[in-house]
């Protein structure tokens, strides 16, 4: 079995992604917030110590966890590195030292 | 009508929302029904799936960033079949990854690597032996490990137990982990999706050790492989899976 850790650890990362996911809007009400507590909730009573079905759900919220952190923190990463787009012309004379004419008539 | 997306597009919805049509379950964009690239009414068969694809729809900002829906275009191309390949065909090209497998493919240096290799991959190929009861080997040689027929008949038999979707999401895996063993790895649930990673890019690990880690092109890669190949192996349990609650009965 993959290591996991804790069900409990794996459940608050996930709802802070999903927290992190709607951004404004109140996450108590999507969808995918009453999936996962329900789910949880559901295979929380178990007698047994290897339940089956409560590890495949584990790892199933491990995995979708990876998969909301992943990709937040590709697009954090794509933006500091890689979304800056063209230097404006302000910018281009900025790293040699020189600043733009200021014209205040406009140009020509 | 565009056949193709541009990489990114403002958003043009306030909600997301999911339904029980016919054929599954689909995803309203306001009042719109999405639909795949190719036209098709966007629909998937299990509901935790859809839940996830309108997540995904929901935490779109400003602009869709479709690069980063990555269950999404999954569910698109089971629905869409763009490469326009048969189950039999999706399970060879599955299988035939067997040949080059990233952890049966050893170095003989730097002998720190090789040693490295035989700690991290040896017990995963282990475990896929007993597991399927075949014999896989590792090889330094070229032209990579000489995987017995009886072996991939193996493989291709226990392939076939899954369905056309699973088998899309089983592929998408392995030709992210470049390794069927380290896939399998993931779908059994042997291993979880940062050790898969991890052991899948063991060399750039071990020269990010050696040289140091350049943030912007190592951690770059490593977040979006762990995206793809996560969201690889949840479409499959999610495409696979019959999820019934069993309440057993309390005895006193």
């Amino acid at each position: 079995m993959a290591a996991l850790g804790s069900p409990l650890r794996t459940l608050r990362g996930l709802l802070r992604e999903l927290r992190h996911a709607s951004a404004g809007r109140p996450y108590r009400d999507t969808p995918a917030y009453q999936h996962v507590m329900a789910a949880f909730r559901a295979h929380r009573v178990t007698s047994e110590k290897l339940c089956r079905a409560q590890q495949e759900l584990h790892f199933q919220a491990a995995t979708y966890l990876c998969l909301l952190r992943s990709v937040r923190e590709h697009l954090a990463l794509h933006h500091e590195y890689h979304g800056k787009g063209e230097r404006s012309p302000g910018e281009v004379a900025g790293l040699v030292g020189f600043r733009l004419p200021q014209q205040p008539g406009g140009k020509g | 009508r565009l056949f193709f997306l541009p990489p990114e597009r403002k958003r043009f919805y306030q909600n997301v929302s999911i339904s029980q049509g016919e054929g599954g379950f689909e995803i309203n964009l306001d009042h719109r029904k999405l639909k795949t690239p190719q036209a098709k009414l966007f629909t998937v068969p299990s509901e935790a799936l859809a839940i996830a694809v309108a997540t995904e729809w929901d935490s779109q900002k400003d602009t869709i960033k479709f690069y980063t829906m990555h269950l999404t275009t999954l569910c698109n191309t089971a629905l869409d079949n763009p490469t326009q390949r048969n189950k039999v065909q999706l399970i060879c090209a599955a299988v035939k990854f067997l040949e080059t497998d990233t952890i049966c493919y050893r170095v003989e240096e730097p002998a720190a690597l090789a040693e490295l290799q035989r700690n991290e991959w040896d017990p995963i190929v282990a475990w896929a032996e007993n597991r399927y009861n075949v014999a896989i080997g590792s090889s330094t040689s070229i032209t990579g490990p000489n995987i017995p027929a009886s072996t991939k008949d193996t493989f291709i038999s226990h392939l076939a137990s899954y369905n056309m979707w699973a088998l899309q999401g089983i592929e998408y895996v392995i030709t992210q982990l470049k390794s069927l063993i380290l896939s399998m790895g993931l779908i059994d649930r042997h291993i979880t999706v940062e050790k898969a990673v991890l052991l899948s890019r063991l060399e750039e690990e071990y020269q990010i050790q050696r040289w140091g880690s350049v943030e912007w092109a190592h951690d770059y890669d490593l977040c979006e492989l762990r995206a793809r190949a996560a969201a690889g192996t949840l479409f499959v349990h999610l495409c696979s899976e019959s999820s019934t609650v069993k309440h057993k009965l309390l005895q006193d």
